[in-house]
């Protein structure tokens, strides 16, 4: 399985994001600039976290206007994997293939720390490893991540099982419904504030994030071996 | 020619805005206990060259696509002809 990591300027994740690909996983992994025009050689985009562009404007909206974006658009037309960690969370939403947005934490401050998440939906191409309503630890590092959608939107999340994952301990950021992570209605596109690639070895506090890239590796196996 | 836009970004009514809230509450406990509501907003201000475009589809289209989020905010501009410097 081939994974692409994309690059923007001001990223600051990707290299966390590959070594688990590479290192923890053994799969084939690329990193992709945001200049370039085709994702066609990946089976997966991973989109890392970080401060594209300094987070001007808003976290997310000028990395929405480069060239790679129609690439990541095309990709989640044809039903790819693509995940967007943090500042790749925004992007998401900013490019419009995830609903809502992303507001000012609640306490207005920067928050960088272990959480605790409950898995709401263990029957995803992302979480299909975790138990259902696993309990997992894994950090976040946000000055924005205070999610927020209309009530239209919302009722659809809940109905088509859209929300992934949500704070338990405490609600960091206010964000609504304690949502810390969301699919498109397809499931094949998963945004999230917390960082998985962070939690991934004991050495780092916590291994509970690496389940999330073995369920991509492993749903995709299983679909090409079906296809095969 | 060339114009000079000013475009006033607000979040949305229905949008909790947590620097607002926090302004309110700084506010009132400073002796402004009339004061019943802060909202934080961006402005920003643009100069722009005259095309054949109209000027107002101009700045709708660059609001929708970097300057505003529609999903959490609102916008309004003004534009003022200004001589080419």
């Amino acid at each position: 399985m081939k994974f692409a990591v994309v690059v923007f300027p001001g990223t600051s994740c990707e290299v966390d994001t590959y070594d688990v690909i590479k290192h923890k996983l053994n799969e084939d992994v690329e990193y992709v600039s945001h200049v370039s025009d085709s994702l066609d050689q990946y089976d997966a985009i991973l989109i890392p976290g970080g401060a594209s562009y300094g987070d001007a404007v808003r976290p997310g909206a000028i990395a929405n206007m480069q060239p790679i974006l129609k690439s990541i658009k095309k990709a989640a037309e044809k039903g790819k994997l693509i995940l967007g960690i943090g500042n790749g969370f925004q992007i998401l939403l900013e490019a419009g293939l995830l609903p809502g947005a992303m507001l000012k934490n609640e306490n207005l401050k920067f928050i960088c720390k272990q959480v605790q998440l409950k898995v709401e939906n263990n029957n995803t191409a992302y979480t299909s490893a975790y138990e259902k309503a696993e309990q997992i630890t894994i950090p976040i590092a946000h000055g924005k991540g205070n999610y927020f959608c209309d009530e239209a939107t919302l009722a659809e999340l809940k109905s088509n099982n859209q929300i992934i994952f949500t704070y338990t301990s405490e609600n960091p950021n206010g964000s609504i419904e304690n949502i810390a992570g969301i699919t498109n209605k397809q499931g094949n596109i998963l945004g999230l504030m917390p960082h998985p690639e962070r939690a991934v070895d004991t050495l780092f506090g916590s291994e509970d994030g690496l389940k999330i890239f073995q369920s991509i590796v492993r749903n995709w196996r299983e679909s090409h071996a079906t296809n095969a | 020619m060339m114009y000079k836009v000013k475009v006033f970004v607000t979040l949305k009514e229905s949008v909790i805005d947590p620097q607002g809230s926090a302004a309110t509450k700084a506010l009132q406990k400073h002796d402004f206990s009339e004061v019943q509501e802060v909202r934080v907003g961006k402005y920003m201000e643009l100069k722009i060259k005259n095309t054949d475009q109209s000027i107002e589809e101009t700045v709708h289209n660059m609001c929708k696509s970097l300057l505003v989020n529609k999903e959490v905010e609102d916008y309004r501009f003004e534009i003022e002809e200004v001589g080419a410097q």
